[in-house]
């Protein structure tokens, strides 16, 4: 052990230098040991742990940047306060990423010493400018969090806008390097072989693969999702602990703005998953056929269950809300049947196309396909099934803004008519394609795939368009009363910031395993003891560790946001609606006292 | 208002029948009604029926919930019957009935069986880039089945033929449906070439590999390697295994999947 940490530390000083690089490579021992884990499960913990903080304090500026934008250009100073607490949380994030990604780097350049040193050899100088965009990230950070309120009128503001717009620039480009390593290891050039001495591979070529663009645009939507649905549970943990009415109201919009932002990002991220596997397909079928079809497949089985438990609990959130907007009522005896849409689909989407059964089960099905429930098993099915959903959640989101809205232009009614038109078009046409796609061959039914989700995205863009411009001046049937929620929905906040770390965690595995046994693949084979892929058991036990370390060190910095300030209190008994109310999806201007 | 149709609107009653009767369809409606009315259709897995419960009563749960009223009725009859004391009776015999109820079932998932446990088995393993066949090399990315670009398409049916019904019928079946006379003697049971999951999801080179490797030659996600399959190649000619693959996909109507088109030249 103790040599492998000696050897690493020298390659870490010397990796730069190709020939001496080249020396140590050889001499250095391959492999280092970690007690209880093991090596591999050392790396995989701090990846993962590193990966989840990562994700937060990516996504988090992202939208905290829009809400300021909203509060300067809205003229209303509650955004401003809400976008302030959402970067609260990101400081002490922050800290906990970079110790994370510190210990990811011990523990690599000491158990995988070898590995590292190759790697370090290609990567040298983007390791270089990760280091420095880190730096200017950290002090654009503390700029942003600590100016906040020295810069909060006219041109500072804007220039404190600015620091928000490079904090993200930043955190994308180091996002972006990261990423090309990872990327690297599953889809390296075409012309690297085992015997490519690493000081010739170009470095352009090395960052430029074939994943590395899809995985970038994947992340930087999912660290929205993710970010979303952390701050909603954030959110709850406030309301819940909440002892006055103003924090209530004012923790349970920002807790409706973070479901809003993490299930609004989700409802994209299907299509951008959609291009990563398809480029993983066309960069090796047969990478892709373990992925999909090979010993990966059942994730995708446990993948489709918690992504239809994130749509029915980001639903039944939205459900439950309704119950404190005057005029919802009507939209009340709809919501069995949108439960029905996406009950069907989340049983279609989980339908395994290979069951598990016993012997007899087995016989009776005359294999392990089922004669009836067998077609439920293929990607038509399996398509179709989540546009649906996607669909539904739209419906949801339109029905709660709605609520207690009256439109006052006078074609409403014919409005409104349209809108459903494109929803039962949209659907129609996802279900046809899904149908036919039956009645074709795999590699047009692959194409499929896009219409389905051209109809889908047409149809949201179309209403949400159409919607902006039928409720200008639209009268009020009550101001929301915010605060007043009941302690389940705060629930359904807290399952969703799980689900989507351990689901996070568990793609994360079916990315990475897809490599197999090899670091580089088909380049670097693994040679250590640890080479084997997990079974599902194993890699599930040790995800679920990553995000409960995860959330014990989430949950201290919840309690440390409670403990920095107090809660910024909102305007209450305001009720005026404006134009960045409907950009936000949400109506926040509508607090009154619960008592009301 | 009768006590039925209290109880038909009461939303507890309703998410119990809806809870029995979701029951009803999954494990009889599925498994023995389409049968009866000729479509064809077996038993739900007991794994699959237990996912598909579990999502109906978490979305019941979720409905009944929505809304305050709802949910406060809901509750009553389970509140009546923890609490009211003129349901004592009631109320101590599902206290000892439950955990009977919950330890009959639990004993039924871990008594010994004699019968083999099920196994999560790949059935699509990945295939390697390349293999040897008779010690020579043969790249199967991009390979597509010579026999289609060369002589005469009838000929190298009627060759198929004759190696299919000489050496894979016996499991494969006359029809092509996995159903020949071998077939209930084997576990895993042979693939059904008709159905639209197996052989119309690959790539002819895929088919290619799998029958001159068999089950011997399965990769390590293949386990457990208990594929009665034999490995084609020792008794087999090239052209021979590329004339029975393209007699299947011809025979069972299947198109085999093609390649994607900018994979060649590129990756690993």
């Amino acid at each position: 052990m103790l040599r492998a940490a000696a050897g690493a530390a020298g390659l870490l000083l010397l990796a730069l230098e190709p020939g001496l690089a080249q020396e140590v490579m050889a001499e250095a021992p391959p492999y280092g040991d970690f007690p209880l884990v093991g090596a591999r499960g050392a790396v995989w913990i701090a990846a993962q742990v590193h990966l989840m903080f990562a994700a937060f304090v990516l996504g988090v500026p992202m939208f905290a940047v829009v809400v300021e934008a909203i509060g300067i250009f809205g003229g209303d100073d509650r955004y401003d306060k809400l976008a302030k607490e959402f970067t609260r949380l990101l400081v002490v994030a922050y800290s906990a990423t970079a110790i994370w990604g510190a210990i990811l780097v011990f523990v690599l350049a000491t158990l995988y010493p070898r590995f590292w040193a190759y790697l370090t050899t290609i990567f040298a100088p983007s390791m270089w400018v990760y280091a420095g965009l880190f730096f200017l990230e950290s002090f654009t950070l503390y700029l942003y969090y600590y100016g906040w309120d020295r810069w909060k009128k006219g041109f500072s503001k804007q220039v404190h806008l600015g620091l928000g717009v490079a904090l993200n620039v930043w955190g994308t480009i180091v996002m972006f390097i990261a990423n090309s390593w990872l990327t690297f290891m599953m889809s390296p050039p075409g012309d690297l072989a085992a015997d490519t001495a690493p000081q010739t591979v170009r470095l352009w070529s090395a960052i430029a693969n074939a994943t590395w663009m899809p995985i970038n645009i994947h992340r930087l939507i999912a660290n929205v999702v993710f970010g979303g649905a952390v701050v909603g549970a954030y959110a709850a943990y406030r309301f819940l602990a909440s002892r006055t009415d103003e924090e209530r109201a004012h923790y349970d919009w920002m807790g409706y703005v973070g479901n809003f932002i993490a299930i609004g990002a989700l409802i994209v991220l299907p299509f951008a998953g959609y291009w990563l596997g398809r480029e993983i397909y066309e960069f090796n079928q047969q990478m892709g056929i373990t992925m999909m079809g090979g010993f990966m497949s059942w994730l995708w089985i446990i993948q489709a269950f918690l992504i239809g438990v994130l749509f029915l609990t980001g639903n039944y959130y939205l459900w439950v809300g309704m119950g404190r907007i005057p005029g919802a009522e009507r939209f009340m005896p709809y919501i069995k049947w949108m439960l029905l849409v996406l009950v069907i689909g989340t049983i279609v989407w989980a339908t395994p196309h290979t069951m598990i059964a016993n012997r007899q089960e087995i016989a009776a099905m005359g294999g392990t396909h089922h004669p009836f429930l067998g077609v439920l098993g293929v990607m038509s099915a399996k398509n179709t099934a989540v546009n649906l959903m996607i669909l539904t959640t739209f419906l949801s989101f339109l029905l709660y803004r709605r609520a207690n809205k009256q439109p006052v232009v006078s074609w409403a009614k014919a409005g409104t008519m349209m809108q459903g038109a494109a929803f039962v078009l949209s659907a129609g046409i996802v279900l046809f394609y899904g149908i036919y796609g039956y009645f074709v061959t795999a590699i047009v039914r692959i194409g499929f795939s896009v219409y389905q989700v051209l109809a889908v995205l047409v149809c949201i863009f179309f209403v949400i368009g159409l919607d902006v411009f039928m409720m200008r001046g639209a009268t009020s049937r009550g101001a929301i009363r915010w605060g007043q929620m009941p302690a389940r929905s705060q629930y359904a906040l807290f399952i969703l910031a799980v689900t989507f770390t351990w689901l996070m965690g568990l793609m994360g595995f079916a990315r990475s395993g897809i490599r197999q046994h090899w670091h580089v693949f088909e380049v670097i084979r693994d040679t250590s003891p640890q080479a084997f892929t997990p079974a599902l058991g194993p890699a599930a036990t040790m995800i679920s560790i990553c995000v409960l370390i995860f959330f014990a060190l989430v949950g201290f910095i919840f309690w440390l946001g409670g403990l920095a300030e107090k809660p910024a209190a909102s305007p209450v008994g305001v009720s005026a609606s404006s134009e960045m109310d409907l950009r936000a999806g949400a109506e926040p201007a509508h607090y009154v006292r619960p008592e009301e | 208002m009768s006590r039925e149709s209290s109880y038909l609107r009461h939303p507890f009653w309703q998410a119990l029948a809806v809870l029995v009767g979701s029951y009803l369809l999954f494990k009889f409606g599925i498994g023995y009604l389409l049968p009866a009315i000729g479509v064809h259709s077996a038993p739900v897995p007991s794994s699959v029926l237990l996912q598909y419960m579990l999502t109906v009563v978490v979305a019941l749960l979720l409905y009944v919930s929505t809304s305050e009223d709802r949910w406060t009725r809901f509750k009553e009859p389970l509140r009546q019957v923890l609490v009211d004391p003129d349901k004592r009776v009631l109320r101590v015999a599902l206290l000892v009935a439950l955990p009977l109820l919950v330890g009959f079932l639990t004993y039924g998932r871990v008594r010994a069986d004699v019968g083999a446990p099920p196994s999560l088995r790949s059935i699509h393993p990945a295939p390697p880039n390349q293999i040897t066949f008779r010690g020579e090399p043969i790249s199967l990315t991009g390979l597509e089945n010579p026999l289609r670009e060369h002589g005469s398409f009838e000929e190298h049916l009627a060759a198929g033929s004759t190696v299919y019904v000489q050496n894979c019928m016996p499991c494969h079946g006359d029809r092509l449906d996995g159903e020949g006379p071998a077939t209930h003697a084997l576990n895993p049971v042979p693939a059904n070439f008709t159905d639209n999951g197996t052989i119309s999801q690959l790539t002819e080179s895929y088919v290619f590999w799998r029958i001159a490797k068999g089950g011997p030659g399965l990769p390590v996600e293949g386990a457990p390697w208990n594929s009665a399959m034999p490995a084609w190649e020792d008794l087999l000619t090239a052209d021979e295994i590329w004339a029975v693959t393209l007699f299947i996909y011809e025979r069972s109507g299947s198109t085999p999947r093609t390649w994607e088109e900018s994979n060649e030249g590129e990756g690993h």
